[in-house]
């Protein structure tokens, strides 16, 4: 367990970072996050991003990569349903890197 | 196939599921289902109706340490560990009622 | 594909009261990484793990019941569910939060003879 500080708000994460309570996620923190990981959030990133939360919001789980990027490719778009487009964006994985920032738990199956 | 119960059927609907299931192949009873094929049992009835259609195994190990070792129902077939081992291999695949 | 084995699993106990159920559903989205030809079956206690309109904010557990209406985008399509199970619940096809094939008990069995592995939850 550690903490993060975020506008001087303190949120629980696990010992790889991902959010405890899913429900305490906002921008800030996802913010927050992608910059402890080296990315700057593009509007490309918040469309992945909001893609994940929806989807776990539907399905309570995070979707293993090769179901997501399926997903994506039918709601934004076959250019953006590729592993290549989703590692660009997330070079950790969009599974591992996405989930993180979007405040999910780490995906089924994802070592 | 090979089916193989553990539960009691007196406490558990493991045996009645796979009876209901199972169309042909081997079942065998281990641990606590073991009492399934035992004289007077309520379920003999039901296990002997079975055998039309399956062939049925106790581990007879389970049995002795039961105390039931004299009381095994006609027609089942008692096996050893080894025989446990021979059931699993023969069978192209198992389903255990958990 | 020649190496595609046939994979059934079998789940026969109510979500909740165990871990059997939601172990089961985490270990058939691991299989599906692997592209193999993979059945759930829905047997006795089982086929409550599909119940509609499932609501597990009072007992503080996650309510897993929306993931398997996920399982058609990890190309999991074969969903079966035994008539008699269904019926001694009170249950018919409108109540389970999937869609699924409901086979008799003679048919469950023969399936179930077909496959190359069994995974008993």
């Amino acid at each position: 367990m550690a903490n993060i500080e975020v506008d001087g708000k303190s949120y629980e994460t696990d010992e790889e970072g991902y959010l405890v309570d899913l429900t305490t996620w906002n921008a800030d923190v996802a913010n927050y996050i992608a910059k402890v990981e080296n990315i700057d959030m593009t509007e490309q990133h918040w469309e992945v991003i909001n893609f994940l939360r929806e989807y776990f919001e539907e399905y309570q789980i995070a979707p293993a990569v090769r179901v997501l990027t399926k997903a994506i490719g039918k709601k934004l778009g076959a250019d953006k349903g590729t592993s290549e487009y989703l590692y660009g964006l997330f070079p950790y994985g969009p599974g591992k890197q996405a989930c993180k920032i979007a405040g999910l738990p780490k995906p089924t199956g994802c070592v | 196939m090979l089916h193989i119960i553990n539960k009691s059927p007196l406490t558990n609907g493991a045996l009645d599921s796979c009876l209901r299931v199972a169309q042909s192949g081997d079942i065998l009873l281990i641990e606590d289902a073991v009492v399934a094929a035992t004289t007077g049992n309520a379920s003999a009835a039901k296990l002997k109706e079975a055998m039309g259609r399956c062939k049925v195994y106790v581990l007879q190990p389970d049995l002795d340490a039961r105390g039931f070792g004299d009381r095994l129902l006609e027609g089942v077939s008692p096996v050893d560990y080894g025989g446990f081992v021979e059931l699993t291999a023969s069978n192209k695949n198992c389903q255990s009622w958990l | 594909m020649s190496d595609m084995k046939k994979f059934m699993f079998v789940n026969r106990k109510a979500p909740y009261g165990t871990i059997y159920a939601l172990e089961s559903l985490e270990v058939v989205l691991i299989t599906a990484a692997f592209d193999q030809d993979v059945s759930l079956v829905f047997l006795d206690d089982g086929v409550y793990q599909l119940k509609k309109g499932q609501q597990t904010k009072g007992i503080e557990t996650k309510n897993f019941s929306p993931a398997y209406r996920a399982l058609e985008g990890y190309d999991i399509e074969k969903l079966y569910v035994e008539k008699e199970s269904m019926e001694a619940r009170g249950l018919s096809e409108e109540d389970l939060l999937v869609d699924v094939t409901v086979l008799s008990r003679a048919e469950m069995g023969e399936l179930m003879d077909q496959q190359d592995v069994v995974l008993s939850f």
